[in-house]
């Protein structure tokens, strides 16, 4: 009987130790996969678009002819993106934050309208953002409008509005309730508790919100497409079209010459940068916010 | 002068969903004392507690009935504005929370939601507030420095200068103590003894000897219901029901 006993438990233990080793090598597997693939993307992205990155290409707008291989440079593209990225995220931000804190202040003891409105924005972020950018275009038809900066700022910033409500959403969700009690225990009102607690204690949430709004919001080519319109020239006014980076990268990477496609290549690296930039900024604020934030 | 009544709760009856936490609760709190809500765990202390100062508010599903009057005013059923009810009361809960801010901050938060805000002043009252709670002589070299920095004990212990800042003549005291280690809870035991001169203190706690030390009135709730309430010396002396005296007794936890 005992030796039984001991002979399960050993079978046991070995079952567990094999589960073990399965599962800790499917993860390893898969961090590998996402590695690597990530690291594919950007060798070749590196490999084709440094030998044509130069400094003309990143100072210059498109002279005559650029498109067909002659001078000139996606400066252009690179403002315009920046410009249309900052202003998107900017108007998502002043948008979403307080829709955030609304959500987690006023609607606290509306839990199932908080949910629903969760369920919305989720849906709202899988919608593709071509339709963004068509019901944009139908808009500006309805109103007589051209493609402009502040068209194209408007469509991004309701494409990524619903991506900066649900991050800053779930950063406030980890705030205890501990702390908005003590918050509103003190007399401090809802707005004081969201704008002056909790978006304190969640500043690295916001700042990660922000920088995935960025992200989308400069790598989106379907919703400016029609939005934003493309030109050569650097603009001067919310009023008039502008190029993107996307865009350049999709007229350069069509065309049958080989020299443009090598082109499309570097101003995909410049893309990739700015997003990498971003990205080391954000991380550099956010350490240097976190220390206030207090830990539960 | 003895039996001043701050807060009198009437037939306060408060449900989440289909569940009672809180039956036909009246009680009354007696001015400048101490009172002990005493209870095994989960017999609805704590939200009586937060019902006086209307966290309860933030509860999805509730339904509350009856009165809570704080001085003659029936806060349940007031115009006034929740927050200036809640200024009255500073509130410290089972474990400390400071708020996302350097120490001084913190205290400087509470003075100006008391509207507060001359500068001149300022420095001198955080210092006031930060020793009253006894805390002063061990941050005043670092008064920029996170609130998280502090140890769990100092943190409750700014939580509690945090609450007096805003000038409130009620504590409310939802376990103080259970987070921290005896010195620090000693400390903070101390404090409430040196405060009830000026505040009305009530202090929920399922630590009996806690309430022994402490209480000068003691209200006893047994699954949503008062069972007893009244003078410390009588309560622990002469319980009067059978319930009180098996809990004093041990056999109820």
């Amino acid at each position: 009987m005992k030796i039984n006993t001991s002979k399960t438990t050993g079978l046991r233990k070995s079952l567990q130790r094999a589960e073990e080793i399965f599962f800790r090598s499917l993860m390893l597997l898969s961090s590998c996969l996402i590695v690597g693939v990530l690291l594919m993307i950007i060798i070749s992205i590196m490999r084709k678009g440094i030998p044509s990155l130069s400094f003309e290409m990143l100072t210059r707008t498109p002279k005559g002819g650029f498109y067909f291989g002659k001078e000139g440079g996606i400066l252009n593209a690179i403002v315009g993106s920046l410009y249309l990225a900052l202003g998107a995220t900017l108007l998502a931000f002043c948008i979403g934050l307080p829709v955030a804190i609304f959500m987690n202040t006023w609607l606290l003891r509306h839990r199932k309208t908080v949910n629903l409105l969760r369920f919305i924005l989720d849906l709202l972020w899988g919608v593709p953002s071509i339709i963004y950018g068509a019901m944009g275009f139908t808009v500006m038809i309805m109103l007589g409008l051209r493609t402009s900066l502040l068209a194209g700022i408007i469509v991004v910033g309701l494409f990524v509005l619903p991506i900066m409500i649900r991050a800053i959403d779930e950063g406030f969700k980890t705030s205890p309730a501990g702390l908005t009690e003590a918050a509103l225990s003190l007399g401090s009102s809802k707005s004081e508790l969201g704008y002056r607690v909790l978006a304190m204690q969640c500043f690295p949430g916001i700042v990660t919100a922000i920088l995935l709004s960025f992200g989308r919001a400069i790598g989106d080519a379907a919703s400016v497409l029609f939005t934003t319109g493309f030109t050569d020239r650097i603009p001067t006014s919310l009023g008039q079209p502008t190029a993107t980076l996307p865009l350049s990268i999709f007229f350069q990477l069509t065309s049958p010459i080989p020299e443009v496609k090598n082109r499309a290549y570097a101003a995909a690296v410049v893309l990739t940068i700015i997003i990498l930039l971003t990205s080391l900024l954000a991380r550099f604020f956010t350490s240097k916010f976190k220390k206030q934030s207090i830990k539960f | 002068m003895e039996n001043l009544t701050k807060i009198r709760i009437e037939e306060l009856n408060l449900s989440i969903g289909r569940a009672k936490i809180l039956r036909d609760i009246s009680v009354e709190i007696p001015k400048h004392k101490i009172t002990v809500i005493l209870g095994p765990s989960g017999c609805g202390k704590t939200t009586l507690l937060k019902s006086m100062n209307r966290l309860t508010d933030l509860y999805s599903d509730m339904n509350v009935t009856g009165k809570i009057m704080i001085d003659g005013d029936d806060i349940l059923h007031t115009s006034r504005d929740v927050t200036e009810i809640r200024k009255r009361m500073g509130l410290l809960s089972q474990r400390p929370y400071p708020l996302p801010m350097n120490i001084q901050k913190n205290i400087a938060f509470g003075l100006e939601i008391s509207g507060r805000r001359k500068r001149q002043f300022r420095d001198k009252r955080i210092e006031h507030y930060l020793k009253q709670a006894s805390l002063w002589d061990e941050v005043k070299d670092r008064l920029k420095e996170p609130a998280s920095s502090l140890s769990i004990g100092q943190q409750q212990r700014l939580c509690l200068a945090r609450g007096l800042a805003v000038d409130p003549d009620i504590l409310l005291a939802d376990e103080p103590t259970s987070a921290l280690d005896p010195i620090s809870s000693q400390e903070i035991e101390q404090k409430f003894i040196e405060l009830k001169k000026g505040y009305t203190i009530v202090l929920v706690t399922h630590i009996l000897r806690q309430a022994i030390r402490l209480a000068d009135y003691v209200i006893f709730m047994y699954l949503g219901e008062v069972i007893e309430q009244g003078q410390a010396e009588q309560f622990f002396n002469q319980p009067r029901t059978e319930i009180t005296k098996a809990y004093l007794k041990g056999s109820i936890n």
